[in-house]
C-alpha cells in the first residue's frame, strides 16, 4: 500500500565554489550551486524546463583536477569538488564562444548577450567580413510563428521541447552535421507539411528569437514592438477544463503574445495551440 | 506514437529492401493491408518504440538497394519502427554515406585525405570526374581517410542493389577506380590483407601472428594456430580471474586514450545495473589509421574470441560491433566468423558447454568520424544522431541503452588473447615499464615498405620508419593522425610509448606514423586537416561547430603568407584553438587544433 | 470543383445593449439602463417561469452570483448550465459511488502511475496539456491502454487500442470486472472494508463472459482480457474518461460501470490510483461546486439537507426552494410545455450546442422573454429580446476558475473589455437590484469571501493563498494547511469510524443506443473533438489556424470505396431528424459503418441536426456519441479542396 509520497530527504553534500563552501542538495548542478551563491553565469542553451544539452559551452567553469572546463548547466556538484568560475582560462572560452556566436549568428535578439559581450570583451567582427554566416532568410509559412534560422545558436531546446521532454510531436529535429547542422522538419519541408501542432512550446523555450510568435515577429518588422509598454498578466484558458495558465503580454490593450509560467504545475510552461493563439476572439473588437 | 506522415508512398524496391530486414508489417499500422481485426485492436506502446535501434541498419537496407533514401522509403521505415520522421530525417542527414537526394545507384569515393594527398589524390580525383562525366550512372564524392594508406591514394566503388556490391581500387589509377565503380562485380580482387603487413609471418609477431598465415575464413585454421585457447584459459579463470589478469597485465587501451582497460573492466563488472552490454568499436576512422581493417581481415576470429573473454569477464550477454562502413571486406569477413563461430556454438547460448550466453551484432557506420567517439558511437547504435554524451555519466554506469557497458577499439582486445595465453607476467615484460605489450603502428607516406607493423613499445619512431623504409627527403611525420602533432625529422630518437611522446609534447594517439617528404606543402596539409575537421564536426557544440570552421578559414588566409602576414591570424588560431582545447564536449573538438598547433611551434609552418 | 471559403464565421464583440420589442424586429443599440429596465421587467412578469443557464466558462464567482440571483431572487432551483451538454454524468456518477463529484486524482498522480486507461478520450487532441502528464506517466515506464471506437491520437500511443462499438461501454466494462473477479484478481481487503454490494454487481457481470464481450463489443476477447489482467495487476492505476463516456442516453450509467473497476481493484482513494473525467470546458468543474446547478447549493452541497438549506437561508436571509430544481434539459422540456416561460442565458450557446439543435432552437422561440448575456452575438442571442454585453471571462475579469483536477485558480483581467461592455457580476447585480435585491460586492474578492463563509471546501483558500500556491485543490477547509492531491483517501482508514460510507458498486444494465443503425441508417455516427478548435468556434474560429480545414464527414477508406466518394466530394448525410451536406474526409482511424463529425463548424454544417436528444435520466445528458445516418452522392458531384 502506498500513501502519498513524501519524497525522500536530499542529502546535502559540500564543495568549494571560488574558494568558498557551499552546502547544495545531492543532485544540484554547478549552475544551481552558483544560482544559491548569487553568482551570475552566463548561460544560452539553459532552461529551467528542460534536461541541459550543455551545447553552446558559455557556462564553462574550470574543476580541479579536470582535463578540459566543464558546463555548469550540467555537471552536477560533487563532495570535495573546487570549482572556479571566473579563471582568466573559463573567461577565455566564454569570449571565445561569444564571438564564434556573434560572428556566425544574428544575436540581435538574444536577451543578455550583448552585456555579456561587453564584459568578455568579445569581438566578433576579428574574423573578417569573409567569415563563415548562417545566411538564412526567415521562414514564414503559417500565419502563428516564424523560423528565422539566421538567429538560431542550435541549442536544442526547441527539439526537445517538441520532443520526449514535453510535447511528444516530433515535428522538428537537427538535420545535417557540423556548421551545416539546421533545425529542420522531415526532408526539410515547410510547417504546413509536418507533424507541427502548433503549440509553440518551440517558441517559449528559444533563447535567441529565432523562434517567434507572427504577432512579434510583424511588430518589429513594422517597428511597433516594445516590451517597455507591454504588461504581463496571468489568467487561466477558456478552451477545456485542463485550467491551463496563461500570461497574456498586452501592448495598447491588444495580446500580442501568450505565455505560460515555467514553474506552474498545470503547464510547465506548456500549451497547446488554443491556448497559445486562439486568443485573437477577445478582440474582435468591431 | 501518433506521427505524422506525408503522402510519398515507398517503392517496392524500397518496402522490400525494409521488409528484408524487418521482416513483413504485422499490420495495416505498419504498414500491411488493412484486416478486419486491425480495426479493433491494436498493439503498440512500449514494444514498438523500443525498436529504434534499427533504424541505423534500416537506412543502410534502402541506401544499400536503392542509392539513396527517399522520402516514401524514410516514411515507410519510420512507420514500421514507430520512429518520427523528423526524427529519422535528422539521422538520415547525420551520415556522409547516405543521401537524402536522389544520386545514381554507385558512388565512387575517392580518398582525398592525407596519405592519399601526398600520393596525388587531387590529380587522379580530377582525372576520374573528367573521365566519368555526367550520365555516366557514377556519383564520385571526396572522401576523408578510407583506412587504406597502405595503398594510396585509394578509392571505394559501392553499387547499390540488391544485393549490393562494393570494389576497392588501391592503389587507384583513373581507369582502374573508372573501372571498379563502373563494373564492381569484375573488378579485381583485393589484395590479401597481409599485403598490408610486411612483416607478415615473422615468428616473433604477437597480435599480427596469424594475418597471412591462416585462411581468414576458417575457424579450424584459427584453432589449430592457437585459435579458443584463451577463451578456455579465461573459463578456467572465472570473470575475476580474467580481470585480475588483464589489469596485471598493464594493458591500456590502444585507441588513443590509453585507459587502463582492467580498470575499465573492473568498473563494468562491478555495476550493480543490468544488463551490461559489450561494445566493440571498429569505427576506425582517423586518417592514416588502419590497423583494425588488418586485423579484422586477416584473422577476424581472433576478434570474436577476444569479444567473447571481454563480455565474458564484465557480465555482458551482448556485444555489438560498430563496424566502419566504409570496411566491407572486414564487414564480410567478421560476419562470416561470427556466423561459424555461433554454428559451433563458441557464440550463442552455450558458449563453450560453459553455460554462458553470448552473442555479437555488427552494426555499421555510415560514414561519421565522430561515432569513433564512444558515447556518439552509442547513440549511432540506438538510433540517433551520433552525437556525444556529456560525461559524466561515463559508460560503465550508463553507457549503451543507458546501461553499464565497456567499450574497447579492436587492437586493445586482441591484446587479451596473448594475456591470457601467457600470462600477465609474460605479458608485462613486453615493452617499457609502463607501456607494456606490443603496440601496432600504421606507417605510410613517404615510405618504401607502407603498412601495419608489430613492435614492443620502446621501438624509436626512427626505428619504426627504418623498418619501413623511409624516403629521403623527410620533412615532417605526423603522429597519431588529424588528432595527433607532428614532429621534426631531427626528433627521431622519441621512444613511441605513451609516457615517451607525452614527454616530448606529442603523442602516439592511434599510432599513425605518417612520413612526409616537401612533395605537398605543410599549409596545405594543415588546410586538409582542417578541412576534415570542419567536415566531421557532428555541431553539437559552438567552439567545435563554428570553432572548426573559423579554424579553416584562417589557415586558407595563410596558406601563402608568413611571418608578420601570418601572424595575426596565428593569433587567432591560437585563441580558437584554446578554446576548442578547453570547452569543446568531446575529444573531437578538443584535438581539432593539436596538428596545426604543433606545425607551427614545432615546424615553425608560417615563418 | 468548389473552392470552398475556408475562412470561417468570425463573430465580433458585443459592445452595447441591444433590444427590440418583437421578435421579428432587429435589434437596436440601447443604453444600460433601459435594457436592464426591459430585462427586470420582462424576468419579473415571469416569476415561477424562470431558468438561468449560468456559464461554465465563466468564473467560479460570476456562477456562485448567478445560482444565487436564480435561487435568491428568483426562488428557484431551476440552474443549469451546458455542463450538463457533456459531464454531468461524470458528477451524478462519481458522487452516487463517493458522495463527491470531483475527479479523485491529480494531474501529477499520472506521472507516477503503473497503468493508465484512457476511455473514450481522444485527450491528445482535447486535453492536450493534461496529455502531456500522461506522456510524462508513459516515459516514466506507465503502460497506457485506450478503449476507443477510434483509433486516435490518443490510441496511437497505447500498449493496446481497443475500438469497441459505440455505446458498447457498459459490456466491456462488465467483462473486465467478471475476467478480474475470475481470475482472482479483485483486491479483496478494500472490497470488503470500503464498498457494498459486490455480491450483486458480482451476480450482474457473471454473463459477461469475454466471449460474449467479443461478441457485443466487436473486440477480441484477448484484448479484453490483457487490458482487465493489466489494470488489476497494476499497483497504480489511473482510469480516465471523457465524453465518450458521457455523452450517451445512459452517461451515469457509463460512469458507473468504469467507477465498478476501481472499486473492485481498490484503484481509487490513494496516490498515483484513482478516476480522472477530464472536463471540456475551463469551468465546467466550478460551475458545479459554485452551485450553479439544480440539486445543489454552493460547495456542492445537497439541497435536500435542512442543515444546509438552513445554513444559506441565514446567510442569505431567504427562503431555498427544498427540492431540486430543473435541470437544463428539462427545463427545454418545459419550455415545450410551455411551464417554463423565461430564461437568463449567461455565455451559452444551446442554440448550436444542444442535441437536435432545431428542436433546442424551435422551444426557445416559445419562450415569453429571453435576456442572453454574452461577449458575441451567438445564434441563441440572435434569439434574444435583449442581449447585455459581457466582458471575457478570461482575459477580462477578474475572479477564478476550478479546473479537472479540482484546482481553484486565479483568472485575471489583462485586457480592457470593448465598447460599453460589463462585467457579468455588475449585470447581474444590477438585475437583482431592479427586482428589489441591493447587492453590494467591492470586487470578485468580496463575491469569494462569501463562498468561503458557506463552503467549507473552499474555506481555506483566499485569494493570497492561490496566488502563493497558483491554485488550491478542494477540499480545502482549512487556511493553514493543504489536503493531499486525491480524494477519498478515507476509504484506505483501518478504523471503520474514519472510513465514513462504503462506495457502492453501481448495478448497471447494458443498454445500446437508442438511435439504431438499420438498413436505411446504417452508419454510426461518432463525434468529438479536433485539436485545434473548440465546440461551436464562436471562439476558435477567429485564430487562423493552420490544421483548420472545417467540417467533414470522415469515412473509412472502405466506406469511402463502398460509397463511391472521394476525399472533398460533398455528400447528403441524413439522420432520423434532419439531413446536412458536408464534404468527405477519409480517416484510416475509423472502419467501415463508423463516421465522425465534429460541432465546431455549425455555421458551415450544422451536426447537431443530426444527432439524438436521447438524454440521460439522471444527468441528462443527450447521447451526441452514437446517431445513426445514411449518406448518399450528390445528384452533381462537387469536390471541395
Amino acid at each position: 500500500m502506498t500513501v502519498t509520497p513524501l519524497g525522500i530527504p536530499r542529502r546535502l553534500l559540500e564543495f568549494t565554489l571560488d574558494g568558498q563552501e557551499a552546502r547544495v542538495p545531492e543532485g544540484s548542478t554547478i549552475l544551481d550551486a552558483c544560482r544559491a551563491a548569487g553568482k551570475d553565469i552566463p548561460t544560452l542553451c539553459e532552461g529551467d524546463t528542460l534536461t541541459p544539452k550543455n551545447a553552446c559551452r558559455v557556462c564553462v567553469v574550470e574543476v580541479e583536477g579536470a582535463r578540459t572546463l566543464v558546463p555548469a548547466c550540467s555537471r552536477r556538484a560533487e563532495p570535495g569538488m573546487e570549482v572556479r568560475t571566473d579563471t582568466e582560462r573559463a573567461r577565455h572560452s566564454r569570449r571565445i564562444v561569444l564571438e564564434l556566436l556573434a560572428s556566425s549568428v544574428d544575436l540581435s535578439t538574444t536577451p543578455k548577450v550583448a552585456g555579456w559581450i561587453k564584459e568578455y570583451e568579445a569581438k566578433p567582427d576579428r574574423f573578417g567580413p569573409d567569415a563563415a554566416r548562417l545566411n538564412e532568410e526567415p521562414r514564414v509559412d503559417n500565419d502563428l510563428y516564424v523560423r528565422d534560422y539566421d538567429k538560431c545558436i542550435l541549442c536544442y531546446k526547441c527539439v526537445d521541447a517538441c520532443g520526449d521532454q514535453w510535447q511528444n510531436t516530433f515535428a522538428i529535429s537537427v538535420a545535417g552535421r557540423g556548421f551545416d547542422a539546421r533545425i529542420a522538419v522531415e526532408h526539410d519541408a515547410p510547417l504546413t507539411d509536418s507533424a507541427c501542432v502548433y503549440c509553440g512550446n518551440c517558441v517559449e523555450v528559444c533563447p535567441t528569437g529565432a523562434l517567434s510568435f507572427k504577432s512579434e515577429f510583424d511588430m518589429r518588422a513594422a517597428g511597433t514592438w516594445d516590451e517597455s509598454a507591454q504588461t504581463e498578466t496571468t489568467t487561466v484558458c477558456a478552451y477545456c477544463g485542463v485550467g491551463c495558465n496563461l500570461t497574456l503580454h498586452v501592448q495598447d490593450n491588444e495580446i500580442v503574445k501568450v505565455t505560460s509560467p515555467h514553474d506552474n504545475p498545470v503547464t510547465h510552461g506548456n500549451l497547446c495551440i488554443k491556448g497559445r493563439f486562439g486568443y485573437q476572439h477577445v478582440q474582435n473588437r468591431g | 506514437m501518433d506521427l505524422h506522415f506525408g503522402d510519398s508512398k515507398p517503392t517496392d524496391d524500397e518496402r522490400a529492401a525494409v521488409d528484408a530486414l524487418l521482416g513483413p508489417p504485422e499490420s495495416s499500422w505498419e504498414g500491411a493491408d488493412r484486416s478486419d481485426a486491425d480495426l479493433r485492436w491494436a498493439r503498440g506502446g512500449r514494444a514498438a518504440r523500443d525498436r529504434r535501434d534499427l533504424l541505423l541498419p534500416g537506412l543502410h537496407a534502402i541506401n544499400d538497394r536503392v542509392g539513396w533514401i527517399s522520402d516514401g522509403a524514410l516514411d515507410y521505415l519510420c512507420r514500421r519502427l514507430t520512429v518520427p520522421p523528423a526524427e529519422a530525417y535528422g539521422v538520415a542527414t547525420f551520415y556522409a554515406m547516405f543521401s537524402v537526394k536522389p544520386r545514381p545507384a554507385t558512388v565512387l569515393h575517392v580518398c582525398t585525405d592525407l596519405a592519399c594527398a601526398a600520393a596525388g589524390a587531387s590529380e587522379l580525383c580530377a582525372g576520374i570526374e573528367s573521365r566519368l562525366g555526367p550520365g555516366s550512372g557514377v556519383h564520385v564524392e571526396r572522401s576523408p581517410c578510407l583506412g587504406l594508406c597502405e595503398r594510396a591514394p585509394a578509392a571505394l566503388a559501392i553499387r547499390a542493389g540488391d544485393p549490393v556490391r562494393t570494389a576497392v581500387s588501391a592503389p587507384a589509377t583513373v581507369r582502374d577506380a573508372v573501372l571498379a565503380a563502373s563494373a564492381p562485380d569484375s573488378a579485381p580482387e583485393e589484395p590479401p590483407a597481409a599485403m598490408a603487413v610486411p612483416q607478415a609471418g615473422d615468428p616473433a609477431l604477437t597480435l599480427l601472428g596469424r594475418v597471412g598465415v591462416v585462411d581468414p575464413a576458417s575457424l579450424d585454421d584459427y584453432r589449430a594456430h592457437g585459435g579458443y585457447t584463451a577463451l578456455r584459459r579465461a573459463f578456467d579463470l572465472g570473470p575475476a580471474g580474467v580481470i585480475r589478469e588483464v589489469t596485471d597485465s598493464g594493458l591500456v587501451g590502444r585507441g588513443g586514450a590509453a585507459f587502463p582497460t582492467g580498470r575499465k573492466w573492473q568498473a563494468t563488472a562491478s555495476q550493480p545495473d543490468h544488463p551490461h552490454y559489450l561494445v566493440c568499436n571498429a569505427d576506425e576512422s582517423e586518417p592514416g589509421t588502419f590497423k583494425d581493417r588488418v586485423l579484422m581481415e586477416g584473422d577476424p576470429y581472433a576478434l570474436v574470441e577476444a569479444m567473447t573473454i571481454a563480455a565474458y569477464a564484465t557480465g555482458a550477454h551482448r556485444g555489438y560491433l560498430y563496424l566502419r562502413g566504409e570496411y566491407p571486406r572486414a564487414i564480410r569477413r567478421v560476419q562470416y566468423a561470427i556466423d561459424q563461430a555461433r554454428a559451433r556454438g563458441l557464440l550463442g547460448d552455450d558458449v563453450l558447454g560453459q553455460g554462458y550466453v553470448f552473442d555479437i551484432e555488427i552494426r555499421r557506420g555510415a560514414g561519421a568520424y565522430i561515432c569513433g567517439e564512444e558515447t556518439a558511437l552509442f547513440n549511432s547504435i540506438e538510433g540517433y544522431r551520433g552525437e556525444p554524451r556529456s560525461k559524466p555519466p561515463f559508460p560503465v554506469e550508463k553507457g549503451l541503452f543507458g546501461k553499464p557497458t565497456v567499450e574497447n577499439n579492436v587492437e586493445t582486445l586482441v591484446n587479451v588473447l596473448p594475456i591470457l595465453t601467457m600470462g600477465a607476467p609474460a605479458y608485462a615484460a613486453i615493452g617499457t615499464g609502463r607501456s607494456t605489450g606490443p603496440k601496432l603502428f600504421c606507417v605510410s607516406g613517404s615510405v618504401d615498405r607502407p603498412g601495419i607493423y608489430e613492435l614492443p613499445f620502446g621501438a624509436t619512431l626512427g626505428e619504426v620508419l627504418e623498418l619501413a623504409g623511409v624516403r629521403p627527403g623527410l620533412r615532417a611525420v605526423l603522429l597519431g593522425g588529424a588528432a595527433g602533432g607532428f614532429v621534426r625529422p631531427d626528433e627521431l630518437g622519441i621512444p613511441l610509448t605513451f609516457e615517451g611522446t607525452r614527454e616530448a609534447g606529442t603523442t602516439l594517439g592511434s599510432g599513425v606514423v605518417m612520413a612526409f617528404d616537401g612533395t605537398v606543402p605543410l599549409p596545405r596539409l594543415l588546410l586538409r586537416i582542417a578541412e576534415f575537421f570542419r567536415d566531421e564536426s557532428c555541431g553539437q557544440c559552438v567552439p567545435c561547430r563554428v570553432g572548426t570552421v573559423r579554424q579553416e578559414e584562417a589557415l586558407r588566409r595563410i596558406a601563402e603568407r608568413t611571418g608578420a602576414a601570418a601572424a595575426d591570424d596565428i593569433a587567432l588560431l591560437r585563441d580558437v584553438g584554446r578554446a576548442m582545447r578547453d570547452a569543446s564536449i568531446c575529444g573531437l573538438g578538443q584535438t581539432a587544433w593539436n596538428a596545426v598547433e604543433s606545425a607551427i611551434d614545432r615546424l615553425g609552418a608560417y615563418e | 470543383m468548389r473552392k470552398r471559403d475556408r475562412t470561417p464565421k468570425t463573430y465580433t464583440r458585443l459592445t452595447h445593449p441591444l433590444v427590440r420589442d418583437s421578435r421579428d424586429e432587429l435589434f437596436r443599440q440601447a443604453s444600460w439602463e433601459e435594457a436592464l429596465d426591459r430585462a427586470a421587467r420582462g424576468l419579473e412578469r415571469n416569476r415561477g417561469a424562470f431558468g438561468m443557464f449560468s456559464c461554465a466558462r465563466a468564473t467560479n464567482e460570476m456562477n456562485f452570483v448567478a445560482q444565487k440571483f436564480a435561487r435568491v431572487v428568483m426562488g428557484t432551483n431551476n440552474v443549469d448550465s451546458c455542463n450538463r451538454t457533456c459531464h454531468a454524468p461524470s458528477v451524478a456518477g462519481l458522487s452516487a459511488a463517493f458522495g463527491s463529484g470531483g475527479g479523485t486524482s491529480s494531474y501529477e498522480e499520472i506521472e507516477h502511475t503503473d497503468v493508465i486507461v484512457m476511455w473514450g478520450s481522444n485527450a491528445r487532441f482535447a486535453h492536450p496539456i493534461f496529455f502531456q502528464h500522461v506522456l510524462r506517466g508513459i516515459r516514466n515506464g506507465a503502460r497506457m491502454y485506450a478503449v476507443d471506437p477510434r483509433r486516435t491520437s490518443t490510441a496511437e500511443w497505447a500498449e493496446s487500442w481497443l475500438g469497441l462499438n459505440v455505446g458498447t461501454d457498459i459490456p466491456m466494462a462488465h467483462a473486465i470486472g467478471r475476467e478480474i473477479i475470475h481470475a482472482g484478481l479483485a483486491n479483496e481487503t478494500f472490497i470488503e472494508r470500503a464498498t457494498s454490494g459486490f455480491e450483486e454487481y458480482s451476480k450482474l457481470v457473471e454473463p459477461w463472459t469475454l466471449s460474449l464481450a467479443e461478441k457485443v463489443t466487436g473486440v477480441p476477447a484477448a484484448a479484453i482480457r490483457e487490458l482487465a489482467h493489466a489494470y488489476a495487476r497494476a499497483e497504480r492505476a489511473q482510469l480516465c474518461w471523457t465524453l465518450g463516456i458521457t455523452e450517451h442516453h445512459n452517461g451515469t450509467d457509463n460512469v458507473r460501470a468504469l467507477i465498478n473497476l476501481s472499486l473492485l481493484t481498490g484503484h481509487v482513494g490513494r496516490y498515483g490510483a484513482g478516476l480522472q473525467p477530464l472536463r471540456g470546458q475551463n469551468n465546467v468543474q466550478g460551475g458545479g461546486d459554485m452551485g450553479a446547478i439544480p440539486n445543489r447549493l454552493p460547495g456542492f452541497q445537497d439541497i435536500l439537507d435542512p442543515d444546509t438549506r438552513l445554513k444559506f437561508e441565514s446567510a442569505w436571509d431567504t427562503v431555498i426552494q427544498p427540492h431540486y430544481g430543473l435541470n437544463l434539459t428539462e427545463m427545454f422540456e418545459a419550455m415545450e410545455e410551455g411551464s417554463l416561460k423565461a430564461v437568463y442565458c449567461i455565455g451559452e450557446n444551446p442554440a448550436q450546442s444542444e442535441a437536435d439543435s432545431e428542436q433546442a432552437i424551435r422551444r426557445m422561440r416559445q419562450l415569453d422573454f429571453l435576456v442572453v448575456q454574452d461577449i458575441f452575438l451567438t445564434k441563441t442571442a440572435e434569439l434574444a429580446d435583449v442581449v447585455l454585453p459581457a466582458t471575457a471571462g478570461w482575459a477580462e475579469t477578474e475572479g477564478t476558475t476550478t479546473n479537472s483536477e479540482r484546482r481553484v485558480q486565479r483568472v485575471r483581467r489583462a485586457v480592457a473589455p470593448p465598447g460599453e461592455a460589463r462585467e457579468d457580476i455588475d449585470i447581474i447585480c444590477e438585475l437583482a437590484a431592479r427586482l428589489g435585491h441591493e447587492w453590494k460586492y467591492a470586487d470578485s474578492e468580496a463575491v469569494w469571501n462569501e463562498l468561503r463563509a458557506v463552503s467549507p471546501d473552499h474555506y481555506g483558500m483566499t485569494y493570497e493563498r492561490l496566488e502563493e500556491h497558483q491554485g488550491i485543490q478542494w477540499p480545502c477547509p482549512d487556511t493553514e494547511r493543504l489536503e493531499p492531491t486525491y480524494l477519498h483517501g478515507r476509504l484506505w482508514e483501518p478504523d471503520p469510524a474514519d472510513r465514513g460510507r462504503p462506495a457502492p458498486f453501481g448495478l448497471v444494465q447494458h443498454d445500446p443506443p437508442v438511435d439504431l443503425t438499420d438498413e436505411r441508417y446504417p452508419i454510426r455516427l461518432t463525434t468529438g473533438r479536433r485539436l485545434d478548435s473548440y465546440n461551436t468556434g464562436v471562439q476558435s474560429g477567429s485564430y487562423a489556424s493552420p490544421l483548420r480545414r472545417g467540417e467533414y464527414i470522415e469515412l473509412c477508406p472502405e466506406d469511402a470505396e463502398k460509397y463511391g466518394v472521394v476525399v472533398g466530394e460533398e455528400v447528403r448525410i441524413s439522420s432520423r431528424r434532419g439531413a446536412v451536406v458536408a464534404p468527405v474526409w477519409v480517416d484510416t482511424a475509423l472502419r467501415p459503418g463508423l463516421a465522425f463529425m465534429t460541432m465546431h463548424f455549425p455555421d458551415e454544417v450544422d451536426t447537431n441536426q443530426l444527432t439524438i436528444e436521447a438524454n440521460c435520466p439522471i444527468a441528462g445528458t443527450a447521447e451526441f456519441k452514437a446517431s445513426a445516418i445514411r449518406i448518399e452522392k450528390l445528384p452533381v458531384a462537387t469536390i471541395v479542396r
